[in-house]
């Protein structure tokens, strides 16, 4: 392997992948530009609480954009900020984090059971969120109506919710796909708690996520990380 | 159990290569962006499948007999033995851990995090805003001239994000000189842009080069959609 950066390497024991020396031995720590109704950003709160690392919660303030653009050119949150490393996207970020800080490994080490982790990941990601935030549902009420906006965004949960709830009936434990959180519980979390809140979805259908959504109640990982108890939540919503 | 390998396999998986020699099999479509990144890893790492059309613009993939391989009635779908996995992450992701040469993802961390960003932009930044429900939807519901909108936004805003996120670490490729996940979901993404949504790629030069260094491969060129057996000849 031919490193040809001239940064100093390490080879963590702790982590079996390739990261900057700087990063080994800085204690700074991680920074996370948020919103606190993001589901996305949500994701990653969990992940991060669940892990045991220690960040700075950073709100994104619309009105400051342009602060945030020099640190993210891709403006868009979560953003995750380790040293000198910039990684946003909610699945970039966690799949970082796992990897830089395996303990508790967000997948399991079956294969199939993985396979599973990124499916559930993948139909939430881009098969719901992409049809219910905020932009895209406007757009829709504005070139429509307000009915025709709440469809859309109904549909788009419903047909990902009916597709999670057969992905995960026949593997399903404690959590979404057995007995400990993995990939896949990181974005059921959000996701049922915005079709819920947000949306107003009704979870009888969908028993098997609904057990789910019940199990993260027990968990404080998942429980601080939810949009009302973040710094930058309004406080009507607490 | 077979615990030789970083992962678990079950024994009928492990031992597959052995005994077995059942092909993969691959549920795809021509035309599917999400099949083409498919075809190319499997290509890229020498894998023999058998190719199963499944026509999405007659529905096939709402058919019962589809429905009970893949009860997702999604394309694509791999089945590996007993095993089905559909959604072209999940199945990318399973080929390169149970197949790890050549790896599909680079050793450092953070170009690992720039490979799994780009494909986010393309996997949920612009496939769902161009797949064909939902711009029948928007034609149905608005109109023609919406729809033509809405999917050149769609595209527009991610390749201007991609062409900042990989701006300073492309090489030959998306990421450096080695093909990796990034190139995967480029390839069929500025694809599609070109052929089906008429994108000019003048406003995006690294994702042009990328392009153009994929014309030299023959796992992109083989997986490209006019060459799969489901093409209309008028396409070949």
């Amino acid at each position: 392997m031919v490193i040809s950066d001239h940064r100093l390497y390490s080879i963590s024991s702790h982590s079996k992948y390739i990261f900057p020396c700087d990063q080994a031995e800085k204690k700074e720590k991680l920074k996370l530009y948020s919103y606190w109704k993001s589901s996305c950003s949500h994701r990653v709160r969990i992940a991060l609480t669940l892990k045991g690392i220690e960040y700075e919660y950073v709100p994104v303030n619309p009105l400051k954009r342009d602060e945030f653009l020099k640190i993210n050119p891709m403006g868009a949150v979560p953003a995750l900020v380790d040293g000198d490393v910039v990684v946003s996207d909610s699945l970039a970020i966690i799949m970082y984090l796992d990897e830089k800080y395996p303990e508790p490994p967000l997948l399991p080490r079956d294969l199939h059971k993985r396979a599973v982790n990124y499916q559930a990941a993948s139909i939430v990601f881009s098969g719901i969120q992409p049809y219910q935030n905020t932009p895209v549902a406007r757009y829709i009420e504005e070139k429509t109506n307000a009915e025709e906006k709440t469809a859309w965004v109904s549909n788009a949960i419903t047909k990902g919710f009916t597709a999670l709830e057969k992905l995960l009936v026949s593997c399903t434990g404690k959590y979404a796909t057995g007995d400990e959180v993995y990939l896949a519980d990181l974005f059921l979390a959000p996701q049922i708690h915005a079709a819920i809140n947000r949306f107003q979805i009704n979870m009888e259908p969908y028993p098997t996520l609904a057990k789910c959504y019940e199990s993260y109640n027990d968990l404080p990982a998942f429980q601080n990380a939810v949009p009302e108890k973040q710094p930058d939540a309004p406080a009507s919503t607490s | 159990m077979v615990l030789t390998h970083k992962y678990i396999l079950m024994d009928d998986q492990a031992n597959s290569g052995e005994e077995k020699k059942g092909k993969m099999k691959l549920y795809s479509y021509w035309r599917s962006s999400c099949a083409h990144r498919v075809r190319i890893a499997l290509s890229l790492k020498g894998l023999e499948y058998e190719y199963i059309p499944v026509n999405l613009l007659k529905g096939e993939q709402s058919d019962p007999d589809f429905k009970k391989i893949n009860p997702m009635g999604t394309v694509p779908a791999l089945i590996d033995g007993d095993v089905v996995i559909s959604d072209s992450l999940a199945i990318i992701m399973y080929l390169d851990e149970k197949y790890p040469e050549p790896p599909l993802l680079p050793p450092d961390l953070h170009k690992r995090a720039v490979n799994f960003q780009a494909a986010s932009i393309v996997l949920s930044g612009i496939q769902p805003h161009q797949n064909l429900g939902v711009i029948k939807f928007i034609e149905e519901k608005i109109n023609s001239e919406e729809k033509t909108a809405w999917v050149t936004n769609a595209i527009t805003k991610g390749f201007t994000a991609l062409e900042k996120l990989l701006l300073s670490c492309a090489g030959k490729h998306a990421t450096g000189d080695e093909v990796y996940l990034a190139d995967l979901f480029l390839a069929p993404q500025i694809y599609g842009a070109i052929n089906r949504f008429q994108i000019n790629m003048e406003p995006y030069p690294t994702l042009a080069k990328c392009y153009e260094s994929y014309k030299d491969l023959p796992a992109f060129q083989n997986a490209a959609p006019e060459k799969q057996p489901d093409a209309p000849a008028s396409t070949s």
